[in-house]
């Protein structure tokens, strides 16, 4: 097995530029990885598609900012494609106020066209979303008469990912409900860039609990203690 | 007779109906609230759709664990037996009919089983997150909802004016006044909780009911 470079989280956002998509982990933060975010905010880069569950929490009455909000309140983003933003108000202003484009997705159908495009799939047909505001401007198939939308496949330019553990090859697990969008994103971006609490050495992590093969990482940092 | 608002009649309805071994997401806000009136000789399955099975109560104070959390983003326990997935499982296991019961809040739910709860436009976008999943794929759906909106208005309609998060998919409506199945396009009249009258049902509620024929009524105290 080769060894991924290990990167420090500056040396890393770098490889990140105007325009890319970049797909962030993270269930309102849970499982998005804090250092390559801060160095992202820092390093100030602008016009970035966001592809995340959600958008984290930015309180209006407080000012008060978790994760990728922060870099929400900054406008680095030119476009959001996310599943929920209830507890985001500045996405929300940013949306109502065409400041920013925002894509709704249904969470299950966000997870599935990441899968998809990580495994070479044109797209996925699911049920969700027939008859609602989702359908408008997809084709309804029909299968064994049940209707299902045509939802093509979403892939990346640079995926940010928080793992638990990582080997210098690339294997990786992760911490509880911080798994979540982590695995799937990083089977589907060019550049997958992964910030673990810890890195150990190839063949330190036993084969049989590895969540994401090493195949599919390309840059290591390693998480601020 | 006054409508005096009542979660907990809607929590307490919905919690009585689980069997043990159900598998269960409960929806975040009021749905949740279920959670604390399940029987104690019934043990359910909770699916959590941010990535986990077996969901259990919030961890004592000073034993949260920020990785452990729920879909709404608050700490969380994890019961013996339960695991993590990923977000792809996760919703493998909603939209193929592993989960047995989802439990939605509501915007409007009308009598052919639409709900709408997750847009109001140009006021209210949180967007619809996983509740289009969980409605699709759940083998029944509950919609928790007080049965009139703060302006009085009932929340069971003829039709959903709101954006759709599902066409024809709720099953129950439990309110905080009765217990509704939808059926045929009506809401069937199954229970009315203590004080409430299935008179004052009818007269105050603007949508096609059909009173069962083995309606009756609940004290849920």
């Amino acid at each position: 097995m080769i060894a991924k470079p290990i990167l420090t989280a500056d040396e890393a956002v770098q490889l990140i530029h105007e325009e890319n998509v970049v797909m962030l982990g993270g269930f309102m933060g849970c499982g998005s990885p804090a250092g390559l975010l801060d160095a992202l905010e820092k390093l100030g880069t602008r016009n970035l598609t966001l592809v995340c569950n959600d958008t984290a929490m930015h309180n209006l009455k407080t000012g008060e900012m978790t994760f990728v909000a922060r870099l929400v309140a900054k406008k680095q983003f030119k476009k959001m494609i996310v599943t929920h933003i209830g507890l985001n108000g500045e996405t929300q202003r940013q949306m109502n106020a065409g400041e920013t484009e925002v894509q709704l997705v249904p969470q299950g159908t966000l997870a599935e066209i990441i899968r998809a495009a990580g495994a070479g799939l044109g797209g996925v047909l699911t049920p969700t979303g027939v008859g609602t505001e989702v359908e408008a401007g997809k084709k309804v198939l029909e299968v064994d008469g049940k209707k299902y939308l045509l939802e093509k496949a979403l892939c990346g330019d640079v995926a940010l990912i928080r793992a638990k553990k990582a080997d210098r090859a690339g294997n990786l697990t992760y911490d509880k409900t911080g798994r979540n969008f982590n695995p799937l994103m990083a089977t589907a971006c060019k550049t997958v860039i992964v910030e673990a609490d810890e890195i150990v050495e190839i063949g330190d992590i036993d084969p049989e609990v590895v969540i994401t093969p090493s195949v599919f990482v390309t840059h290591l940092v390693q998480a601020r203690k | 007779m006054e409508y005096v608002p009542s979660k907990e009649n809607i929590a307490k309805r919905i919690a009585r109906f689980f069997k043990s071994g159900d598998v269960v997401n409960l929806g975040i806000g009021l749905p949740t609230f279920v959670g604390n009136y399940i029987p104690d000789d019934v043990t359910i399955i909770l699916q959590s759709e941010n990535g986990f099975l077996g969901l259990g109560p919030a961890p004592a104070k000073g034993m949260e664990d920020p990785m452990l959390v729920n879909a709404g983003g608050s700490c969380v326990t994890i019961q013996k037996g339960g695991c993590y997935f990923d977000s792809a499982t996760s919703f493998g296991i909603i939209r193929g009919g592993h989960v047995d019961y989802t439990v939605l809040g509501v915007l409007e739910v009308d009598q052919a089983g639409n709900l709408a709860n997750y847009k109001v436009p140009g006021k209210l976008v949180p967007g619809m997150g996983g509740a289009m999943d969980l409605t699709v794929g759940s083998k029944k759906v509950f919609a928790a909802t007080q049965h009139f909106d703060n302006a009085g208005v009932s929340k069971l309609m003829r039709k959903c004016r709101l954006p759709l998060t599902a066409v024809a998919e709720v099953d129950f409506v439990v309110t905080d006044i009765g217990f509704f199945e939808v059926r045929n396009n009506t809401f069937v009249l199954k229970e009315y909780f203590t004080p409430y009258t299935v008179e004052y049902i009818l007269a105050s509620t603007d949508a096609d009911i059909v009173v069962d024929k083995d309606c009756s009524e609940v004290d849920l105290g």
